[in-house]
């Protein structure tokens, strides 16, 4: 419990308003695999919440369902009583950074205010802004093929946040990075998430990342894809190199390994979903 | 040079021998190609004079680019002919070809109806056709920049078709999450996506639309109204003319030549900063 933590966005235990709670939600392809089955999900508003799980068990599912990009097959999605999602509301962070590669780093990021019709130059005080929020003032006239893995992530997030979202996905972003510029855009999406007091919903299969980053942690388990357990991860904000290397995360991560644990071992049988 | 020396002093054999080696590829690269040319060149004058062939069967390079000089003015006239149908020809194929694409690519139905069309237009030799827009088409130009076209609009349709079509999913997801527009996806994501496939396109293109136009000034030639470089070709083929004959075949294909390299340095310069096959090779 740190309501009285200054800066810290929605307590760590399960309060704050809610935002959106997935209902019953299930969703099959038309090729009969059940990528998620009745799963029941409250996000709350300020929350950095992840979904943790093996692969296959429906977690970048959940997150192209909330986004919008699908339409679930049974169950409701619930933006607080309304069932469509305002998108101007939502970004996504893709695994890959997925930049344009004919445009510099300052059109990537101009991007989304563009497709809204907000012309360069009055764009351009918000994009330099949150370049130097990423730190990557200086780099707006390179090319994404000119720039290292973390550093288009990092434009990636830049031209998701440049809209001021209250809702940010992110489907396994920092996967294919390197362990020590993970670390690195850990530490420093945290940093943008405590000061801009949006909500995350952070898809991985790494328990470390899960509990460095969350409030929430939600594991799932799969065949067919559905919620195993929730984890509150107890632990102050700002949370930095020092937490990375405390007992207190070492014990959470133990914890969280073992419900991982036993998502897995819970799927019966490697072909389950009966098709 | 000697600044290069003590860098290859300084590397090990093995990088050694490979800095000397892409040294000489790239000299190799235009001194071999010429090399053999200057070599055929010689071969064929030699074949002249050793076997005493007359030049209206072949003549000798000397009295070509004698000839070449001497009916310059003749020549290049027609060679401007050729070339306002070739231009003229290449910028309705980008126009109609890129049209063609983009009208496509709002439908997968409009493409799966109307691509077949597109290809039986493409596999018809030009040849057979061109009877039919004799009696069909009365305008002289018209007949030959629609021959020249139905030649090349077909590769730029289908590598910009294809290019349209191969945007990467989640770019395409990121640009409907931000509400993005047909138009806007158009214009900011599937036509710059698909700008190395229309380039590649082009530079076949380039070379098909001046082929195009010679083929139909040759169909055309048989009706002794067309003045390009073709009709310079029958006629020097009528009178026994083979020096000229050989003038403007040479001068046909320098500007094939030209037009590619022109086509690729275009390609290149548009491409350099981003797409991988205009990229340096760093090893």
């Amino acid at each position: 419990m740190q309501e009285k933590v200054p800066q810290a966005p929605a307590s760590a235990s399960g309060k704050g308003p809610m935002l959106l709670a997935l209902r019953g939600v299930g969703k099959v392809f038309s090729n009969g695999v059940t990528a998620l089955s009745d799963v029941d999900l409250t996000i709350r508003e300020g929350h950095f919440l992840s979904l943790l799980g093996p692969s296959g068990c429906g977690k970048s599912t959940a997150l192209r369902l909330i986004a919008g990009l699908a339409t679930p097959t049974s169950g409701v999605l619930d933006w607080r009583g309304s069932s469509s999602v305002d998108r101007s509301n939502i970004s996504f962070v893709f695994q890959e950074p997925t930049l344009l590669p004919w445009a510099d780093v300052f059109d990537n990021v101009w991007l989304p205010l563009r497709l809204k019709g907000v012309s360069r130059a009055k764009a351009a005080p918000v994009v330099m802004e949150m370049l130097a929020r990423v730190h990557l003032t200086g780099f707006e006239h390179a090319v994404p093929r000119e720039l290292s893995g973390g550093m288009k992530m990092r434009v990636s997030i830049a031209r998701a946040m440049v809209t001021k979202p209250r809702v940010l996905l992110m489907d396994e972003p920092f996967a294919a990075l390197d362990e020590i510029t993970r670390f690195k855009l850990n530490n420093d999406l945290l940093e943008l998430w405590q000061d801009e007091h949006f909500t995350v919903v952070f898809v991985t299969h790494s328990v470390f990342e899960s509990v460095f980053l969350s409030s929430r942690v939600v594991v799932m388990a799969a065949r067919p894809g559905r919620v195993f357990k929730e984890l509150v991860i107890d632990a102050p904000y700002p949370r930095n190199e020092a937490f990375r290397t405390s007992p207190a995360y070492a014990a959470l991560c133990r914890q969280a390994s073992d419900v991982l644990i036993g998502a897995i071992n819970s799927t019966a049988g490697p072909h389950h979903d009966g098709h | 040079m000697t600044a290069i020396e003590e860098h290859v002093l300084r590397l090990d054999p093995e990088e050694a021998r490979r800095v000397r080696q892409e040294r000489l590829e790239r000299i190799g690269r235009w001194v071999l190609p010429l090399a053999i040319m200057i070599l055929a060149i010689w071969l064929w004058d030699r074949i002249c004079v050793w076997n005493d062939i007359p030049k209206y069967i072949l003549p000798r390079p000397g009295v070509v680019l004698q000839t070449l000089f001497d009916d310059a003015g003749l020549l290049f006239s027609s060679l401007l002919v050729t070339l306002r149908v070739t231009f003229l020809s290449l910028l309705l194929a980008i126009v109609g070809g890129v049209g063609l694409a983009v009208l496509f690519a709002q439908s997968k139905w409009v493409e799966m109806s109307f691509f077949p069309f597109a290809i039986v237009l493409q596999v018809t030799p030009i040849v057979a056709i061109f009877p039919l827009i004799n009696i069909y088409v009365d305008n002289q130009t018209t007949k030959l920049l629609l021959c020249a076209w139905i030649v090349a609009f077909f590769p730029i349709l289908s590598n910009t078709t294809l290019g349209l079509n191969s945007v990467d999913r989640n770019l395409r997801d990121m640009f409907r999450l931000n509400g993005a527009t047909r138009w806007q996806q158009l214009r900011y994501l599937r036509l710059p996506a698909a700008m190395p496939y229309f380039l590649g396109g082009l530079k076949i293109a380039g070379g098909l639309s001046l082929i195009g136009a010679v083929v139909a000034e040759f169909v055309a030639g048989a009706t002794g109204q067309s003045s390009g470089l073709a009709s310079r070709i029958i006629e020097a083929g009528y009178r026994l003319n083979a020096p000229r004959l050989f003038a403007a075949l040479i001068l046909i294909s320098f500007t094939g030549i030209l037009i590619f390299l022109v086509l690729s340095l275009i390609s290149h310069l548009i491409l350099r900063r981003w797409h991988e096959s205009a990229l340096k090779q760093e090893r």
